[in-house]
């Protein structure tokens, strides 16, 4: 792996990113229209990139084993499925997550550095990833402190999540932006390479607690930051759009921005997710209406 | 017969000779099927007359000739041919229709008739733009979003002018001229049909339109759609056919106004014909418009930028960005980048709704293309093209790009009409701007640079009637369009574009 020292990049620089090219890119790539054998590819593929999640202050034990039960086998009536890449819960759920999960091949992620806002001091950040990678956590998605980078404080941005990084060990840390709170392509850039460059495994979009969350423009941005970085280093970073993807139209969107960005090494669960809870059942109910023909109610799919 | 085989050869294999393969990979697992639109909606007649005085005519010549699809070679229909006699037939409707009805009923009254017309595109929007890409080759997705809402669009723009005529003139008294002959290229059928005829029924003169020979049967099924609105009879005539008919209409002595777009060369002769007859023109032509990318541009949407400037509608375009000028810093990276971008494009079916790049409009245009194709690995630029999956049949070029290129070469000086790009580099903004303007042509051009006061000097520097800022190939019926030097004289679009019609008193 190559990750280049934060003296290696100019963060005072921005990259200029015109907002109407971006909002035309996704625009344009919207009128693909994918139908049939490729539908259903496409279809169980986001499936597989699901990070299935709960972060609700009410979360319980029993939510998420049963979450954990929907992510080893979303659909009974559809047996041959693949399960969804890792179940993403709060710091206090990844003991009871990894429990439930031990040998079934998805992952936990927790969040952790004071999910949502960041706000805590970085001995707390430090310590509460440690302790999550220590309960079983097999990713870490982390905050960035947005009033530091908005502040210009870019070198500390960078040295927190390199310490993060460094806290993980062996965990993948994600990354989240809160594109929502960053308020311009051009800082959205800046702040996707400084993860980047700080040794993240993944960017992600946001928190779900902001709006707006995930959009497509901002992901575009985000995967074209990736590209460069990648045409720079040869590092493959993945890329995790979270909040507000419903419903599978919209994920089928995501993956042709993905496939016409980056290419077809990216279209794993190794580098590509959807942070979303909701999306599930939607998916479950287009696959099954492309097998049968018609649409089931969604009394027939299990909440959770 | 030994040349043929030559452009066979360079049509089918993907010259990579002097670049890398591409970083990513994008010939995946995850292909998309096929998403055709259905066309069985479409009515097309197995012949189709003259649309002359209100009604489908046979032609005097007696003689018909096929339009077909470019994107399989089989043919639509007949197209009537007319001869002189044919024309001076359409000519003398149009003159009656202008004497007896089209000058003599309110400005309001023609306005209502031209807000119909606008309707009835819309409604039939889905009708016309499956016939374009039949007809014509280019993709659905254009013909859908782009030409025929644009075609609805000056229809409604200008129908709104019918009945301000004074307002846009003010202190003047506008007066139709009579009968506008119309000339029309087959990049843009329909479109191209909305610029001519909206201003000149909105400013009450009648119309005598020749579509091109390859693209003649939306403006055909323009002409059901005229008769659909109860459109006075004879107010616009439709004549289908080739060169000599377009001729017959320039030299037709009760012609009041030539509207022209097409190739230079025509143009130049139009303009020979015309001297000294009283006759008003407007001629669009060609163009080979530079595409300027400063150093401080938003990259990946200048890249974008290109693609949509000289691959949109094939390269058939007389405004594309034919030549790419790149500020030398970043010429590598946005080389790179638009080598990976056009493996990502979709050539093949015009019908089908992922296609990105559809079939060259015709045979012709075609072996053109391909003999600029070897003309340019003669002149020694290094060319790249898309290996993208080709069709088996019809006429299909891959998207390509030349390198290592000299001002003074042929693909550089001259306009291709295809999805061909030059790429030069520049050192300076003064140098960048010399290149952009050392051409006889001068439709239309781009800056793209993310600072606002660059845009503005270079944009006043650069000798084209239209520069685009950040973005490439925009329309809009409010903007006028129009060239410099040998791309023309006279503006079509917006406020500009009525007087033309007009005579200011």
């Amino acid at each position: 792996m190559t990750t280049t020292t934060k003296t290696d990049y100019d963060w005072k620089k921005s990259i200029p990113i015109d907002q109407v090219g971006v909002e035309e890119r996704v625009a344009r790539l919207n009128s693909r229209s994918i139908k049939k054998e490729s539908k259903i590819q496409a279809l169980k593929l986001a499936l597989s990139m699901i990070d299935l999640t709960t972060l609700e202050g009410m979360d319980t034990e029993g939510k998420v084993i049963q979450m954990c039960q929907k992510a080893m086998q979303p659909h009974t009536a559809l047996p041959d499925l693949p399960t969804v890449a890792a179940v993403c819960v709060y710091p206090n759920m990844v003991k009871t997550a990894k429990e439930e999960l031990r040998g079934t091949g998805i992952n936990v992620a927790s969040v952790a550095t004071a999910f949502p806002s960041g706000t805590a001091t970085r001995k707390m950040k430090l310590e509460e990833t440690r302790q999550v990678v220590a309960d079983g956590a097999d990713e870490v998605d982390m905050v960035i402190s947005r009033g530091a980078f908005l502040k210009g404080e870019y070198e500390y941005v960078f040295d927190e999540i390199a310490a993060v990084k460094e806290a993980c060990g062996d965990a993948h840390l994600k990354v989240i932006l809160e594109t929502g709170e960053l308020h311009t392509y051009e800082n959205v850039r800046k702040a996707s390479d400084i993860a980047m460059h700080a040794g993240a495994d993944f960017i992600k979009t946001s928190t779900g607690k902001i709006e707006p969350a995930a959009t497509q423009a901002v992901t575009l941005v985000m995967l074209e930051a990736i590209r460069d970085y990648y045409y720079k280093t040869e590092r493959m970073v993945g890329m995790k759009p979270a909040g507000g993807i419903r419903k599978a139209k919209q994920a089928i969107q995501y993956l042709i921005l993905v496939n016409e960005t980056l290419g077809e090494a990216w279209l794993t669960a190794d580098y590509f997710r959807f942070g979303a809870s909701s999306l599930t059942n939607d998916l479950l109910m287009q696959i099954a209406k492309q097998q049968t023909g018609v649409y089931q109610g969604p009394d027939y799919f299990s909440n959770d | 017969m030994a040349d043929k085989q030559h452009n066979t050869d360079l049509q089918e294999k993907p010259f990579k000779p002097t670049s890398p393969t591409p970083r990513l990979q994008f010939n995946g697992f995850w292909e998309y099927d096929d998403a055709p639109q259905s066309t069985d909606s479409i009515e097309l007649k197995e012949k189709y007359g003259l649309f002359i005085d209100g009604e489908f005519q046979s032609p005097e010549s007696r003689t018909y000739f096929d339009t077909i699809n470019p994107a399989n070679e089989t043919k639509l229909a007949d197209i009537a041919e007319a001869n002189e006699d044919d024309v001076d037939k359409a000519v003398t409707a149009a003159r009656n229709a202008y004497n007896q009805r089209w000058s003599t009923i309110s400005a309001r009254e023609r306005g209502k008739y031209i807000f119909r017309l606008a309707r009835l595109i819309q409604e039939r929007a889905r009708e016309f733009a499956i016939i374009e890409s039949m007809d014509g080759g280019k993709p659905i997705r254009e013909s859908r979003d782009v030409d025929i809402p644009l075609a609805a669009a000056y229809f409604f723009y200008y129908a709104g002018w019918a009945d301000k005529l004074n307002y846009a003139f003010p202190n003047r008294q506008p007066q139709s001229l009579g009968v506008a002959g119309q000339i029309i290229p087959w990049n843009f059928p329909l479109l191209m049909l909305s610029w001519k005829i909206a201003p000149a029924l909105a400013t009450g003169n009648t119309v005598v339109l020749k579509p091109a020979e390859t693209t003649s049967l939306t403006a055909l099924k323009f002409a059901e759609l005229c008769r659909d609105a109860g459109l006075p009879k004879g107010v616009v005539n439709i004549v289908t056919g080739a060169g000599e008919t377009g001729a017959a209409i320039v030299n037709h002595p009760d012609i009041n106004k030539i509207a022209f777009t097409g190739s230079t060369n025509v143009g130049k002769n139009i303009m020979k014909s015309l001297a000294g007859t009283g006759k008003k023109y407007t001629l669009e032509l060609g163009g080979k418009g530079p595409n300027i990318i400063f150093e401080d541009a938003p990259i990946d949407q200048a890249v974008e930028g290109i693609v949509n400037a000289i691959f949109f509608n094939q390269g058939h375009v007389c405004c594309a960005g034919s030549r790419l000028l790149v500020q030398e810093g970043v010429a590598e990276t946005i080389i790179k980048k638009l080598r990976d971008r056009m493996e990502t494009l979709i050539v093949g079916d015009p019908l089908d709704k992922n296609t990105d790049i559809g079939a060259i409009n015709s045979k012709e245009q075609f072996e053109k293309i391909n003999d600029y194709l070897e003309i340019g690995v003669d002149e020694g630029a290094d060319i790249y093209q898309s290996s993208c999956s080709m069709p088996d049949e019809g006429y299909f070029c891959r998207p390509t790009l030349f390198a290592n290129v000299g001002q003074s070469n042929r693909i550089v000086q001259e306009e291709i009409f295809g999805p061909v790009l030059t790429i030069q580099t520049f050192r300076t903004a003064e140098e960048g701007i010399e290149k952009a303007n050392n051409t006889p042509y001068g439709l239309a051009g781009g800056v793209w640079t993310d600072k606002g006061s660059k845009i503005f000097k270079t944009g006043q520097q650069i000798r084209n009637g239209v520069v685009w800022s950040n973005t490439y190939n925009q329309f809009d019926p409010t903007s006028p369009f129009g060239g410099y030097k040998e791309s023309g004289i006279g503006r079509e679009g917006g406020l500009h574009g009525l007087e033309p019609y007009l005579k200011l008193k």
